[in-house]
């Protein structure tokens, strides 16, 4: 479960532009970036998840390259096949909480159906304890169960990498304690490699196998070496 | 001289039903490809397709009568396919498109530019194509702006008067549709057959406003995150 990544881009800011110059490799299954913001935590993230492209440099996720500038290889966000969990949830208005849980299970022309979900997604509603929730949309349940609804949604289509924008930053400090917990408890249930980014130190002791500090746009801890801590 | 009602105002439905169909493939094409793509070029491109809106009708219809027309240089090739839309319907039809196209150009232009991106990006990753995206994400969450822009392009091309008599011209019952056919009874001192197709305009109107007031209320309310 080795995940190796080194990029670089640069982007012009508003005072001078910025370069983005991360590298490391982790076969960790719980790998925390820890930055504070504008560091280029959310950039490296969406760069490895396929929403921007680096300008040069190498991705690969479990011996499969989804990038590589010297052989020419940038294989599309949906061929790459990651559960994101994006900061402010990204849920879809105009879906119910079953349809957004649905809506990775099918890459057609057509929104699932609100009638008749498919079998993955009635499972991780209730996984999720979301079955009372299906037909409401997202405005109208609490922060805690959009971000139930938005961490379903990813984990329906089985990824095989979860990647987590400040999954908890929007949750207030006791539903926070327990979401960690729940996180932590799922991950280790599904075996799933996750990579997340937070600016929080909690986080980290909570949930940090592999804890890779950013500073302006740059990795500053080998962490080549396993069980680097911040 | 009994007049007609009837025919100038299907035609005028029928003509408006097309304009605003046209656009709404077209206008909205057009608005997501120039909402996405970045550069000097699209600034001048926005400009062009906003000018219908500003340039006085007859300006238009002329525009169409040099390209259309037998001797104007797309004329002359559509000739050569035996269509010569001067004098039709469809003449018609072309000239109330052109006129009504910023209204939904810029409506859907607005709605799709207002859209969260990360709503988007969210599609990406659960392994949907641009094409499904636009389809399953952009296109409904825009569709309340779409749809309203469509109203008023649908009422715009319903009262289009300049450009319709330039290059359709003023046939009674095959171009004449309900503007020109006011025009023509005052210009032939009917005032009575004016008054009456005076109120059938109004009348239409009203009816597709109440019909538009409807159609936007009786969608599920969506607040946006």
């Amino acid at each position: 479960m080795a995940i190796d990544v080194d990029i670089h881009r640069t982007l012009a800011g508003p005072h001078r532009p910025f370069s983005l110059d991360v590298r490391f490799r982790s076969e960790h299954a719980r790998i925390v970036l820890y930055g504070p913001s504008g560091s280029g935590k959310s950039l490296t993230l969406r760069a490895i998840a396929g929403l921007v492209t680096p300008d040069q440099g190498r991705i690969v996720v479990h011996g499969q390259t989804w990038f590589d500038t010297g052989q020419r290889i940038c294989l599309p966000a949906p061929a790459r096949r990651v559960g994101y969990l994006f900061q402010d949830y990204a849920l879809f208005p105009h879906l119910t909480v079953g349809q957004n849980v649905a809506f990775g299970l099918g890459a057609d022309w057509r929104n699932p159906s609100r009638r008749s979900l498919p079998e993955a997604a009635r499972h991780w509603l209730a996984a999720f304890e979301l079955d009372g929730l299906t037909d409401r949309y997202p405005w109208q349940i609490s922060g805690g169960q959009q971000q139930r609804v938005a961490l379903a949604r990813a984990l329906a289509p089985d990824p095989q990498l979860l990647l987590l924008d400040e999954p908890f930053a929007a949750l207030d400090p006791p539903l926070r304690a327990r979401m960690r917990e729940h996180l932590l408890a799922l991950q280790s249930r599904l075996g799933l490699q996750m990579l997340m980014i937070t600016h929080d130190p909690s986080d980290v002791e909570a949930l940090g196998e592999c804890v890779l500090e950013i500073r302006e746009g740059r990795i500053d801890a080998d962490a080549r070496t396993s069980g680097v801590t911040g | 001289m009994a007049l007609d009602i009837w025919q100038p105002l299907l035609l005028s439905l029928k003509v408006a039903l097309w304009a605003t169909g046209l656009n709404l493939l077209l206008g909205v094409a057009t608005a997501f490809a120039l909402s996405r793509w970045r550069s000097r070029l699209s600034h001048l491109l926005d400009a062009m397709f906003t000018l219908p809106l500003v340039l006085p009708p007859t300006v238009l219809g002329y525009y169409l009568l040099v390209l259309l027309g037998r001797r104007g240089a797309f004329g002359a090739w559509l000739e050569h396919w035996g269509i010569n839309p001067v004098f039709t319907w469809q003449g018609a039809v072309i000239a109330s498109t052109l006129a009504a196209f910023p209204l939904v150009y810029k409506a859907a232009r607005a709605a799709f530019e207002s859209l969260d991106p990360q709503l988007e990006s969210a599609a990406r990753v659960l392994g949907l194509s641009h094409l499904a995206v636009f389809f399953r994400v952009s296109l409904p969450l825009a569709s309340r702006g779409i749809v309203a822009g469509a109203l008023l392009a649908f009422a715009r091309a319903l009262g289009e008067f300049g450009a319709t008599l330039m290059i359709a011209g003023n046939l009674p019952g095959r171009t004449q549709t309900l503007s020109v056919a006011i025009y023509s009874a005052i210009e032939a001192g009917d005032e009575a057959g004016a008054n009456t197709l005076v109120v059938v305009a109004s009348l239409t109107c009203i009816v597709v406003l109440l019909l538009a007031g409807r159609l936007t209320r009786g969608h599920t309310p969506q607040r946006v995150v």
